[in-house]
């Protein structure tokens, strides 16, 4: 290791929150210099023509690029140093005596709040059936931890601003505790899997108790996911945004107006049924997003679109049947896509 | 003898913390074997919710995250000192 690495491990280690405050300053001297970065590198530096369609582009696709890197990095540092106050085992803790409705409403938040990663679905099923988290309860955590995360809320904002990032947040929450509340007052437990019932028979009604993280870790936490989730999303944001930048500068706007355009009332469940199968991340579809915006389809087609990509992956929904029988298993998607379709038609109307 | 082991459904994160527990033993001079578990209901059976988890002598050291090797042999090396 390199005597500099040496001296920052140790300096994070002795002055943690100093190191934080310093890393919050720089990044926004950095959010804040970009615009005029680009400017002067690419109209005064290599004296490219401002106002030309090709020029723009290029603008475009370093600015949006740069700034939505710097957005990522700052924002899954922040939430998962946030996170790590919280754990699985706790909210499983917190669930445990919870009744459906009130359950619901915590669940939904705890999914966005708990440091979860899908992979750990089933695991995490089996835990919550042990403490008795009722089914309808557990499938609203299930629904919001990969709904409503940083990535897709952090692009919503740098892309399309504030008002539309609130309005993801509040529909996409409620979309969790809606549908699980839906769900739970179906009486489906059984079509759980037998097997989840006779594993969480097995398995302690408490977690282990990890220890307390100290703010060195929290650090260390954060850093190791901003380089897990930039690393696995970089290349998808460059294809989107530069796919971004070609369609804001060439693709005719009746193109797309005529296909999806908020005439067409079949354009809402289309996008849904097209996003189910579709295994991506916030950050692969939502730059196509804003160019497609931009070419005026409306925007609750394309978030309908979104959320049906993050919450109803292929991959996720193969973990989910080691858990749910298919039937239960093909309720829960009917449920959370009608919720999408629902969504996508009510920002259609409104926005 | 101490029993270390992985557990996870064979995703990606868990060949990768059994790669650095096998690493971090072999590093420490340990010759424990890394086993991997990776059905349901014995993952279930320790208590564990978030997987990749790193398990010694059925004791839960982490759950969840991939630890920085350093971090790794440090936790192994406590654990796997004191007599099993």
């Amino acid at each position: 290791m390199s005597e500099l690495a040496l001296r920052l491990r140790s300096g994070r280690e002795r002055y943690p929150l100093v190191i934080l405050g310093l890393a919050a300053v720089l990044w926004v001297a950095l959010y804040a210099a970009l615009k005029p970065l680009w400017d002067y590198l690419i109209f005064d530096l290599l004296s490219l023509p401002e106002e030309r369609r090709w020029s723009d582009a290029i603008h475009f696709f370093f600015f949006d690029t740069t700034k939505i890197l710097l957005l990522l990095v700052g924002i899954i540092f922040v939430v998962r140093i946030l996170r790590s106050f919280l754990s699985i085992e706790r909210t499983r803790q917190l669930l445990g005596g919870k009744r459906e409705g009130v359950g619901n409403v915590a669940a939904a938040g705890l999914g966005v709040a708990t440091p979860f990663c899908s992979c750990s679905a089933v695991p995490a099923f089996i835990g919550f059936v042990a403490a008795g988290v009722p089914l309808g309860v557990t499938l609203s955590f299930l629904i919001a931890s990969p709904l409503v995360n940083e990535v897709a809320v952090v692009l919503l904002f740098g892309l399309f601003g504030f008002t539309i990032a609130a309005l993801y947040i509040v529909s996409g929450l409620t979309l969790a505790i809606a549908a699980g509340f839906v769900l739970g007052k179906m009486r489906l437990e059984r079509f759980v899997e037998p097997f989840v019932l006779e594993a969480a028979a097995s398995a302690p009604g408490a977690g282990p108790q990890e220890a307390k993280l100290t703010w060195p870790e929290r650090i260390e936490l954060g850093v190791e996911e901003v380089k897990t989730i930039v690393g696995r999303v970089w290349p998808y944001l460059l294809v989107a945004i530069a796919l971004g930048a070609a369609i804001h500068g060439w693709v005719p706007e009746s193109f797309f107006a005529r296909v999806a355009g908020s005439g067409n009332p079949l354009a809402v469940p289309a996008a849904v049924a097209l996003g189910v199968p579709l295994y991506s991340n916030a950050a692969g579809v939502l730059p196509l997003i804003e160019a497609l915006h931009s070419k005026g389809i409306p925007i609750g087609t394309l978030l309908a679109f979104m959320m049906a990509v993050v919450a109803l992956s292929l991959p996720e929904m193969i973990l989910l049947r080691r858990v749910l029988r298919p039937r239960l298993l093909g309720i829960y998607v009917g449920v959370v896509a009608s919720g999408i379709v629902a969504i996508g038609f009510l920002f259609n109307a409104v926005l | 003898m101490h029993s270390v082991k992985v557990l996870g459904s064979g995703c990606a994160n868990c060949e990768r913390l059994a790669a650095l527990a096998g690493q971090a033993l072999n590093e420490l001079g340990r010759t424990e074997q890394v086993e991997k578990v990776t059905d349901y209901a014995a993952i279930a059976a320790l208590g564990v919710m978030a997987t990749p988890a790193l398990v010694v002598d059925d004791n839960v050291v982490l759950a969840g995250r991939i630890p920085a090797l350093g971090v790794l042999k440090d936790a192994l090396a406590e654990r796997l000192t004191t007599p099993s």
